[in-house]
């Protein structure tokens, strides 16, 4: 038998249901793994084991009683830590939620529970999801196994190596601008943005409500596709969550790619992307090509005022949303604080980190009196143009496929100096969530370094299935997703 | 669009922030940078487009007048820095 | 010079439903602090709200029954300020596309015309919570109970020129939100609650002066005073050459006096933007139409209704449908009593005598309709007179006595039998031959202190009208 952290989720489940090996095992492995290599890579802020422990026999009960009979009963799981676990601490990777726990589950932390899956931990990210590296945490950098002088990529950097380093089967991440996708590239690991609504926000702390989607992270389409049917679906708690089709596993994993029309935007392979990164693309298109689909190149030029318009909505929503952080109610409260005004003022300015607060300053520029038509309103309208491109392109095409990012992982330290620069690292990601459809991030290839390469499979709203269908033709004709680094 | 001090001090208030020297020098060149390249999105043409707010057509998610839930109060101050007689305390709101 | 002052409100009233607006808490009055809170609407990380339907139901009854134009696509914005008492702080409001527009309610003037006052916009929102002052140790406490309760806020356009206009406007829509079931409006506990807009113009000038903003007004009579108060000092103000400063003021009823509130923060810029985490309303004509079908009497059509079909004086009219408990009152009163007028003659001289003096407010009437109606209908039949009637309602009010029992157990029903007063009354005539002499002999007077003899005897158990035509027979 395999090691159990070298198992994919599906295989950890059918051997606990083959009584192989026990939940408690299962759950064992990764906390062994985990005090062995996380002080060097740092993907869990807090490790909940007592916790796990206790609910791994439970899980195992029911699953010898017939209770849990799903897919991943049984499976260990990490998740984002912007993510709300009852009782648990859910911090964001800030200052100001450092001692916040939660009386209440997120919607699909109770999903993961009636499947019978065990939490272990929570896992690193950029503060308040603001970020493309995890470095701007407060609670300290994740590195990239592949390199741990490498940014793991972000926000949901601590769920991408979790997966990558085998710390973890499957995660939850989540993605606004392209921080479950990017991260996954990074760390040559699979992921998917879902279409916004197919997912519950519900507990799920806003950065940007109109963006964000939870999604899952694991070694490869199966896995990703076994923990998106847990946590799909519509939520009585969430009123943008919305009723569609149930998702079909046996769809998503089915592999079928003939005839299949997809489309390239030009745009995304122009001024900017990295040559080992745009050939692997376009080695994916040829790929494609011969596993039956037909792949053609299109024009998108909306694409190059995608940024502007994420960073206008984005930070307009997270500026607003990010005000209750107080000092009053929950979290970090500064001492240094006499009155009112203080009291709100040094709790936020101990209490957040700086690109958190660089970004509350921009959302409050473009939300302010006087500002507010020429930056927020006019990005709206782009937004409006943005959906409209997409919409036409799917006319034409049944998915689009290109880069995640322009470059593979980049050193520590670079895009923290300037932060411009990395706001153009999320290029090709945001875009698609400013449209609110699927993405789907699979490894497609490895640079000169020997850093991993992701491409991404861009989808019609809630056809989750055929984008990852397509990436499961590719996987099952490619072995870029069996390659994890090794890290001793 | 230009940065200036005023600027950075008027969005340090409007966010309840407090920046330190340094960072105010940084912040007003930093955000001098990003603003500079959101800007260009005034060459997009967006005369007459409706601006979208939420992404699906989607309408009317609404619940029932259903009372569902019970005094809790034990729970919402669990977090709470400051507590007294059931309530969270402030710093005094009046003069 | 003449002056002349102009007036807008802005009136928030808390909605009768039974949960917050966007989420399940309770919205009952009172209750410990933080009893009826949960994790959505105290503002904690990553929860959402969901929109009570009862509340878009009662923003479109008072839209229609204020004449609105119904926005058939509207939407919630973010209303974004720092307070203790806004646990998100932001408050979901709508900015953009309010509910309903352009309505009016029509009101009387000082001269006695008709005058419509129009309504600019009605939307939905959520209340604020409660702020404590802790005197011990000089801290504030948070109670957020109110937070998130519904509200709407209803804002006029600027049409009033004078205190009476506004007491009018007032009053009927009280009326209307009252009768449609939308809010209980109860000033007391802050479930109506009106500011008022104040600017003063030489009059026949076309551009409105400066304006101040009034707050805490809690009574009708707050009111009217903030009124007088605040127009006199911009008057006093300009005349003495100064500025009207645009202001929040708050008023201090107890003081007779309004000061300028310090404001919350230098610059207000709430920065509105749509609301992501809810979707749009979309209203259909159907809905609308609906809610037209099902909308109670409004308080003019029932004004109408008792004037011309139950022939009600005006004035009993304007008293009784001003007030939502009267008029129920009175209609249960009028299914076991068929006699409109006389229903309303009780209500508004025994019952309202009643609740006077002992302090009560129409809506906490101890008194039931069925036991008004057993007084009345015995009245009515003879059984007991007026006077007795009197009595027992009283007894009926402060006791809670079965009016009918009350009667039968104290032996107060009137004698029916004729045959029976002649004995007594001539027992009576017997008895004062002073009187009857006197009366004889053409003093009149004197018949009415021997009729009040007999009535003594009959211990007011007799049809005066009989004892007064059984007396005169006797005596010729």
């Amino acid at each position: 038998m395999k090691n159990i952290c070298e198992m994919t989720a599906l295989e950890i489940s059918t051997a606990i249901k083959n009584k192989e090996i026990t939940v408690e095992e299962a759950v064992n492995a990764f906390f062994d793994v985990i005090d062995k290599y996380d002080t060097k890579l740092h993907c869990y802020n807090t490790v909940c084991k007592d916790e796990a422990l206790k609910r791994a026999k439970e899980v195992q009960q029911g699953i010898d009683s017939g209770k849990y009979t799903g897919r991943l009963a049984g499976v260990p799981i990490g998740v984002k830590d912007n993510i709300c676990t009852k009782d648990i601490l859910t911090t964001c990777s800030s200052k100001i939620l450092e001692n916040f726990i939660p009386t209440y589950n997120a919607t699909v932390i109770n999903r993961l529970n009636d499947e019978g899956m065990v939490v272990i931990g929570k896992l690193n990210m950029d503060e308040f999801a603001m970020g493309s590296t995890t470095e701007t945490s407060a609670t300290g950098v994740t590195h990239n196994p592949w390199d741990i002088e490498k940014v793991p990529g972000g926000s949901s950097g601590g769920a991408a190596v979790a997966v990558a380093a085998k710390l973890s089967p499957v995660t939850l991440g989540s993605d606004t601008g392209g921080s479950i996708r990017q991260p996954c590239s990074f760390c040559g690991v699979t992921g998917l943005k879902p279409t916004y609504g197919a997912v519950s926000r519900y507990g799920l702390v806003a950065y940007a409500s109109s963006l964000d989607q939870i999604g899952p992270i694991g070694k490869d389409v199966d896995d990703c596709a076994a923990l998106f049917s847990v946590i799909q679906g519509k939520d009585e708690k969430d009123g943008t969550s919305m009723v569609y089709d149930k998702f079909d596993f046996d769809k998503a994993v089915s592999g079928e790619i003939k005839g299949k029309k997809i489309g390239i935007p030009e745009d995304y392979l122009g001024e900017g992307i990295n040559e080992d990164v745009k050939a692997s693309i376009l080695a994916a298109a040829d790929k494609f090509r011969e596993l039956g689909a037909e792949v053609e190149m299109f024009k998108m030029p909306i694409a190059k005022y995608a940024i502007p318009t994420y960073y206008i909505i984005a930070c307009a929503e997270a500026c607003s949303n990010l005000s209750r952080y107080d000092g009053i109610k929950y979290g970090y409260s500064s001492k240094n604080s006499e009155n009112l005004l203080d009291r709100y003022v040094m709790s936020r300015s101990e209490g957040f980190g700086m690109e958190v607060k660089r970004r509350i300053m921009l959302g409050n520029f473009v939300l302010s009196s006087g500002y507010y038509d020429a930056y927020y309103n006019k990005a709206l309208k782009a937004k409006k143009l943005i959906q409209n491109a997409f919409f036409d392109a799917f006319e034409k095409f049944d998915m689009i496929l290109g880069p995640v990012a322009p470059t593979t992982a980049l050193k520590m330290g670079e895009s923290l100096s300037d932060p411009l620069k990395m706001y153009l690292g999320d290029i090709y990601t945001v875009m698609i969530n400013i449209a609110g459809l699927p993405s789907f991030s699979a490894p497609c290839g490895f640079d000169a370094d020997g850093m991993p390469i992701g491409m991404q499979l861009i989808g019609k709203p809630f056809c989750e299935a055929e984008i990852m269908s397509a990436a499961k033709a590719f996987q099952n004709a490619t072995d870029y997703h069996t390659k994890l680094p090794t890290l001793d | 669009m230009t940065i200036d001090r005023n600027l950075v001090e008027y969005l340090e208030k409007l966010g309840r922030i407090r920046l330190t020297e340094e960072e105010k020098v940084a912040a007003e060149k930093d955000l001098q940078d990003i603003l500079t390249y959101i800007d260009t999105l005034n060459e997009l043409d967006t005369d007459g487009i409706e601006p979208a707010s939420h992404s699906f057509p989607v309408a009317n998610v609404m619940r029932d007048d259903i009372v569902t839930n019970k005094a809790d109060t034990e729970n919402i101050l669990k977090n709470a820095p400051d507590s007294k007689d059931g309530c969270f305390v402030v710093p005094k709101t009046v003069e | 010079m003449e002056w002349e002052i102009v007036m807008g409100l802005e009136v928030h009233t808390e909605l009768a439903t039974k949960t917050k607006i966007f989420c399940g808490c309770s919205t009952e009055f009172g209750g410990e602090p933080n009893t009826h809170v949960c994790e959505i609407c105290s503002g904690m990380p990553g929860t959402l709200p969901l929109l009570n339907k009862r509340v878009v139901e009662f923003a479109i009854r008072t839209g229609v029954a204020t004449n609105c134009t119904i926005t058939q696509n509207n939407k919630f914005d973010r209303k974004n300020y720092f307070y203790p008492d806004l646990p998100k702080a932001y408050q979901i409001s709508q900015l953009y596309l309010p509910i309903c527009r352009n309505g009016y309610i029509e009101v009387n003037t000082k001269d006695g015309e008709k005058k419509k006052i129009g309504i600019h916009e009605i939307h939905m929102e959520e209340d604020a919570g409660k702020l404590i002052h802790d005197e011990f140790e000089d801290c504030t406490l948070v109670d957020y109970n109110r937070c998130g309760v519904p509200l709407l806020e209803i804002v006029s356009e600027p049409d009033f020129r004078s205190a009476e206009e506004v007491i009018d406007y007032l009053s009927k829509l009280r009326a209307i939100l009252q009768y449609t079931g939308v809010s209980d409006c109860k000033m007391q506990e802050g479930s109506l609650r009106a500011d008022v807009n104040l600017s003063v113009r030489p009059k026949g000038q076309a551009e409105f002066g400066t304006r101040t903003e009034m707050k805490n007004l809690n009574s009708f009579h707050a009111i009217e005073r903030a009124i007088a108060y605040e127009a006199q000092r911009q008057i006093e103000l300009i005349e003495d050459g100064e500025k009207v400063v645009q202001e929040t003021r708050r008023w201090d009823d107890n003081k007779g006096y309004s000061y300028a509130m310090r404001s919350k923060e230098d610059a207000q810029d709430y920065k509105y933007f749509p609301e992501p985490d809810l979707p749009p309303i979309e209203i259909s004509d159907e809905q609308i139409e609906e809610i037209k079908s099902t909308m109670p009497e409004l308080p003019e059509e029932k004004r109408e209704r008792y004037l011309n079909e139950l022939g009600l004086p005006e004035y009993d009219t304007g008293i009784i449908t001003g007030d939502i408990a009267l008029v129920k009152f009175f209609e249960s009163t009028l299914e076991k009593c068929d006699s409109p007028k006389d229903v309303a003659n009780w209500i508004m001289g025994e019952v309202m005598k009643l609740l006077n003096d002992s302090a009560t407010l129409t809506e906490n009437n101890p008194l039931k309709p069925e036991a008004l109606a057993a007084v009345i209908n015995m009245v009515k039949s003879n059984k007991i007179n007026r006077g007795t009637g009197k009595k027992v309602l009283e007894k009926v009010f402060t006791d809670g006595v079965d009016p009918e029992k009350y009667v039968e157990e104290n032996n107060l029903a009137q004698v029916t039998d004729l045959s029976a007063l002649r004995p007594i009354i001539e027992q009576v005539i017997a008895e004062n031959e002073k009187s009857v002499s006197e009366y004889k002999a053409g003093k009149t007077q004197a018949m009415g202190y021997i009729m009040g003899q007999a009535m003594r005897a009959l211990k007011g158990k007799a049809p005066a009208q009989e004892v007064q035509k059984i007396l005169k027979e006797i005596l010729g």
